[in-house]
């Protein structure tokens, strides 16, 4: 379990770092906090030539909310510290209960937000939160940069719309709307796996009626999955739990792996749907 | 602590395979050539002999490996040594001395017999040292979220949990028994 051989780059500057991804023949990685790919570099599932260490570069350290509101996590900001910070826990609730269901915290102590974003595994809850939030990405390379919406950035397992010279410098997430309830839930063997299965929901009242509403998925599939069919059910019905769940059972397919099997995702998304709707419900004003 | 030098530097064959990185290891500073590969916890136990950290899986699932960096516990199997350049790392040699007397968390662990063979422990004593130097006692879920990164293959845990509970006495006062 030790990493095969590679270079280590740590520059100081974006510009630097752009630089050394591009225009090379090399296999070239991004290393911000590690925890997704020092296991890969151990297990030498990954054995790439040079690692270029981005958490040297002083912009991309800021957590902070803009003057539009959003909050703007830099590309290497701590799963711990947007954990730990209370303008978020106000805020963006949803992203702090996703992150403190990562792995462990000392795993979180070192991990970046947007790198566990870019690793994409799609059974990892940021992705999710990500979707569910509406986030974007700030994505900088050769010829400049340019924004995703999460909706376009996760292309399918360990797969996002980054090129290999290009670095994800931050994740916009936007204000949340006063009265917005949310719900974040996971179903899982022990305190610290990866996901079977889990939910994001976001939920806004109008008057004794649902008024809009999010339903994203995660552990069902290649990416998080975003249910518009169950959304549409929730809000067309007023509140109707059990005609989303239907909604939501046509529209999953989820696949059974070493984890858990097919059948315990779909009962599992279910049953935590149920749950996350009464709880989002509960938390809207 | 002697300063540690590449044992014998291979041809290179990219000029930034090798690094030269300056850190604090239990308040001693070390400077040290380091591979780019070289994991914190080899760099650690080979390097600097300091054999008390210990790896289990080397791929960041057992929590043996654990340290303080920069005052926080994180798992050094899944750490760079060069990525610690700059740091502050406390092991579990760090916290007392031959003849000196044992952390409160070291007595804890000796006294509620929170380990058996022994392997896991540096790793749980340096994530319960962290939560002793916290500005108020951490609650009951924080406390079993932190004790999650660590798996112990003998005790069954309720002893660590005592000594846990007990450190966490001693540095916050008593607790009402909630669990
Ligand atoms: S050796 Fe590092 S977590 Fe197991
Ligand atoms: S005491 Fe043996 S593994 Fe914990």
């Amino acid at each position: 379990m030790k990493p095969g051989p590679f270079d280590y780059a740590v520059p100081d500057t974006l510009h630097e770092a752009l630089q050394l991804l591009s225009g090379t023949e090399r296999d070239t990685k991004v290393l911000a906090g590690g925890q997704s790919l020092i296991p890969m570099l151990n297990m030498r599932l990954a054995r790439p030539e040079l690692l270029v260490d981005i958490t040297r570069i002083p912009e991309l350290g800021r957590l902070a909310v803009g003057d539009d509101g959003a909050l703007r996590i830099g590309a290497s900001v701590r799963q711990t510290a947007v954990a730990d910070d209370p303008v978020v826990r106000e805020g963006w609730p949803l992203l702090t209960t996703a992150i403190t269901q990562i792995g462990h915290p000392q795993i979180r102590n070192r991990g970046t937000v947007c790198g566990s974003l870019v690793h994409h595994d799609p059974a990892a809850e940021l992705p999710a939160a990500a979707l569910a939030l509406d986030a974007r990405f700030t994505v900088a390379g050769p010829g400049g940069t340019r924004t995703v919406e999460a909706a376009d950035f996760f292309l399918s397992t360990f797969a996002t719309d980054v090129e290999p010279d290009e670095i994800v410098t931050e994740v916009v997430v936007p204000p949340q709307p006063a009265g917005t309830g949310w719900a974040f839930q996971e179903l899982i063997h022990r305190r610290g796996d990866f996901a079977g299965v889990g939910v994001a929901v976001l939920l806004r009242r109008t008057g004794e009626r649902v008024g809009a509403a999010r339903i994203v998925f995660f552990g069902v599939g290649s990416t998080p999955v975003r249910v518009p069919a169950a959304e549409q059910a929730l809000i067309g019905s007023g509140f109707d739990a059990e005609a989303t769940v239907a909604a939501t059972r046509a529209a999953l397919d989820p696949q059974g792996d070493v984890h858990a099997g097919a059948e315990w995702r779909r009962e599992g998304a279910e049953v935590l749907l149920r749950r996350a709707l009464a709880e989002a419900w509960e938390r809207t004003a | 602590m002697s300063t540690p030098t590449a044992p014998g530097l291979p041809p290179l064959s990219e000029p930034t395979a090798w690094h030269t990185i300056s850190l604090t290891v239990n308040g001693e500073p070390v400077t040290a050539q380091v591979e780019s590969r070289l994991l914190l916890s080899d760099f650690l136990r080979t390097r600097l002999g300091l054999t008390g950290t210990h790896t289990g899986c080397e791929h960041g699932v057992c929590g043996a490996c654990t340290v303080l960096l920069d005052d926080a516990p994180v798992r050094t199997c899944l750490t760079l040594a060069v990525q610690a350049a700059g740091a502050e790392l406390r092991t579990v040699e760090g916290l007392t001395q031959d003849g000196r007397p044992l952390t409160p968390v070291q007595r804890a662990f000796h006294e509620q017999h929170g380990m058996q063979c022994g392997f896991c422990t540096p790793g749980y004593v340096m994530t319960c040292t962290a939560l002793t130097e916290r500005a108020c006692r951490p609650d009951d879920d924080t406390v079993a979220d932190e004790l999650s990164g660590h798996l112990c293959r003998c005790t069954g845990y309720q002893n660590i949990r005592a000594a846990v509970r007990q450190a966490l006495d001693e540095r916050y006062g008593q607790q009402e028994e909630t669990s």
